[in-house]
């Protein structure tokens, strides 16, 4: 009987000991399902036959990914490590107490520095310039364009723009140069149409694509200190983007009223669009023939400068961050350990992901990569991003409720539509206390 | 043979009253506090607090502000009129619909049975998968259904304008077929001499329909009135995978995307239970009208 017990005991011992160490082997990492997730998941292969380590990346449609994010977070759940997260949930997660802070890890390994100094400052810090940090840029992205290039090269369309516009036909080098090619090209008789925008009203879809506009138009949503919004993000520049915005709505294809990266991909491997505006992440898509037949002959550039000079574009992408309510938080802080050295970010580029290591991007190896790499390069240099506050979801519905009307519904004038949106954010950040 | 009173019988087969309480009452009553009770009184109480789910802050009392606040929103009151219209063209186009086939269903014509059958499997699929099938069949670029009406680029989705009714249609399409089905049990139930009486005096086919067939199956056809009304002010799925758009956003879209995507977890609950005062109030009205109905 004694050795009956002993027996059991050490059964026991082992079992726990064994699950103790198979648990510490094992780490998730939550993100949404697109390309790539499934590159992070082949280089996370790596560092399982590196370490031992087994890494899942675990997706879910990006129609679910912050409900489903939150859901987990508000559940204060362990079932993710590690969460790849939107840059506007910096606030809301930080505050929260659902992000491990990683500031001193921050600061240790000097990633301010070995980061694009955009991506250090939209994907990790919160709050702004306070030098705390919440996660570590992983995918870089932002908002850019795909064209036709035959259609742009066609001697005899090149010789109908110059006659009509004065110009040569070509990239675009601001806004009204887009707005022109965009008219030129809208032939809706022969099936041909001037460009693709963001129009979803959902989440940040339509308020990216506008965003695109007012930030080069040299106009701010707002002040990110202050928490000022009336004369910033209602101020003439910001009306002349939105009126432009509009205008190149009418140049859209038909049914054009709820389109977010799907469609504006689609508009382009169908041959429907000069321009396509996306986030650079779904371009690849566009490279390959099988998935666009006119792969050869699509282009690409990085979102134009307004009227008076200023070119910014509106960011994408996301940092890595460990979940505070993770059992292996050691071992994921070992993961981001190997994820931030140069030889892992290097590789992280070469399988597809954007990196945002300045060093890796501001290789010519990178740049040279592919036909669209040098527009990213010059994008992640100068990008902005929305509100990253913990209620950004009531200023992007605000936002939503505002714009699509005036865009798509015709409702209002530009003027209007900014003003009421000033005053909705202004009653938002007074209800929260961030404002008098 | 002596008969024995329930109690006895339920003795007699070894279950007494209070086995049955004991086994089959009290974990009902537990299961029901539990799952539908609890969640409802303490979402009331959130109705009260600021809380948001999505921070670690605590719930403070706020009174009857969240109320207050929803109802003095413009957005919400939209929100509620778009419902309202969409209730109302949806639940009348599904009454005409489902009660004319019903009445071209209850004469006699060949392979009844299987066009019955047929009718059916609209209301038998998923609302998603609904959605989804007609976002293609609407779609300008290749959909079939402007190819068949001969539309060109017509925009249904698109159109915030159109949109609602687009929703509508297959709304209608799907659910007629439910109004379709109580009515022919409703049409089948009125006393065939009645007619007869009718056809001996002469009566001509409005008149019969106005004075025998309506009145007669008018409260089955209240009931799924009240059904598809209920039913309809809740619609979610469709609307939101077809085209969710500030001209079609309904009170359950809203209320979604404040409790799920703006965590305003305190602020939803109370939007909650006024759509829940809302839906209560107008079945009631609706259930009055039925028993009048039904006394005639």
């Amino acid at each position: 009987m004694r050795n009956k017990l002993i027996g059991m005991a050490g059964g026991l011992a082992l079992a726990l000991a064994s699950g103790t160490s198979a648990y510490a082997q094992e780490l998730t990492i939550f993100w949404a399902e697109w390309d790539p997730a499934n590159y992070l998941q082949e280089l996370v292969n790596e560092y399982e036959a590196e370490t031992g380590v087994s890494v899942t990346v675990e997706t879910t449609p990006w129609s679910d990914f912050q409900t489903k994010a939150f859901t987990e977070f508000n559940a204060r759940g362990s079932a993710y490590d590690m969460i790849v997260g939107d840059s506007q949930w910096l606030g809301a997660a930080s505050e929260g107490g659902h992000y491990v802070d990683l500031t001193d890890f921050f600061n240790e390994h000097n990633l301010g520095e070995v980061m694009a100094p955009a991506t250090v400052k939209y994907y990790a810090e919160y709050p702004g310039n306070s030098g705390k940090y919440w996660a570590v840029p992983a995918e870089g992205d932002a908002v850019g364009w795909s064209y036709r290039k035959d259609w742009f090269e066609d001697p005899a369309e090149m010789a109908a723009f110059k006659e009509k516009y004065g110009y040569d036909l070509g990239v675009p080098a601001d806004w009204k140069q887009l707005t022109d090619i965009a008219e030129f090209f809208h032939r809706p008789d022969e099936n041909r149409y001037g460009i693709a925008i963001y129009t979803d009203n959902s989440y940040d879809a339509m308020v990216m694509g506008v965003e695109n506009a007012i930030f080069s138009y040299g106009a701010e949503l707002g002040n990110f200190e202050t928490y000022e919004v009336d004369g910033y993000v209602n101020s003439d520049k910001a009306v002349a983007a939105l009126e432009n915005y509009k205008k190149l709505y009418s140049f859209t294809p038909p049914g054009w009223a709820k389109t977010f990266f799907v469609e504006n991909n689609q508009a382009i491997t169908e041959g429907l669009v000069a321009m396509s505006m996306n986030y650079f992440a779904f371009f690849p898509a566009l490279l390959n023939d099988s998935t666009n037949p006119h792969a050869a002959n699509t282009g690409f550039f990085a979102n134009p400068a307004g009227p008076d000079g200023d070119q910014f574009a509106a960011l994408g992408g996301q940092g890595i961050s460990i979940v505070s309510y993770s059992e292996n938080q050691e071992e994921a802080m070992k993961f981001l350990e190997w994820f931030i050295k140069d030889e892992t970010q290097k590789r992280w580029a070469e399988l597809g992901g954007y990196t945002a290591s300045a060093a890796v991007l501001k290789s010519d190896e990178f740049r040279q990569a592919t036909p669209y790499n040098e527009a990213f390069y010059q994008t992640m240099f100068k990008v902005k991003d929305f509100w990253a506050v913990p209620e950004f979801a009531e200023l992007l519905t605000s936002a939503n409720q505002r714009l699509y009307p005036f865009i798509v519904g015709n409702e209002g004038t530009a003027k209007e539509t900014l003003d009421a949106l000033a005053a909705d954010w202004e009653a938002t950040f007074k209800k929260y206390g961030r404002a008098q | 043979m002596t008969k024995l009173d329930p109690e006895s019988r339920a003795a007699a087969r070894g279950l007494s009253d209070l086995t049955i309480r004991n086994l089959f009452i009290i974990p009902t009553i537990a299961f029901l506090i539990i799952f539908n009770i609890f969640p409802l009184l303490y979402s009331l109480a959130y109705s009260f607090t600021d809380f948001r789910a999505s921070t670690n802050a605590p719930a403070n009392f706020v009174g009857l502000q969240n109320y207050r606040d929803l109802l003095s929103d413009p957005f919400i009151w939209k929100n509620f009129s778009i419902t309202a219209k969409y209730v109302l063209i949806s639940v009348t186009g599904q009454v005409f619909v489902g009660f004319g086939l019903a009445m071209l269903l209850n004469r006699s014509i060949p392979a009844k049975g299987l066009i019955t059958t047929l009718l059916l499997l609209p209301m038998m699929l998923s609302m998603a998968v609904v959605g989804l099938f007609w976002k293609l069949l609407y779609d300008p670029n290749f959909g079939i259904i402007n190819y068949f009406l001969g539309l060109d680029k017509f925009e249904w989705l698109a159109d915030p304008d159109m949109a609602l009714y687009a929703i509508a249609i297959v709304d209608i399409w799907m659910w007629a077929p439910f109004v379709m089905l109580l009515s022919l049990a409703g049409l089948s139930a009125v006393p065939k001499h009645l007619y007869e009486a009718a056809e001996i005096d002469r009566a001509s086919g409005l008149y019969t329909f106005f004075r025998i067939t309506l009145p007669l199956v008018a409260p089955i056809l209240m009931i799924a009135i009240i059904f598809r009304t209920m039913e309809a002010f809740k619609t979610f799925d469709l609307a939101y995978v077809l085209s969710s758009q500030p001209t079609t956003e309904l009170i359950a879209i809203r209320l979604y995307k404040m409790a799920f995507q703006e965590w305003q977890t305190g602020m939803s609950s109370a939007l909650a239970y006024i759509v829940l005062i809302m839906v209560v109030a107008i079945t009631n009205i609706y259930v009055k009208y039925l028993n009048k109905v039904k006394a005639r």
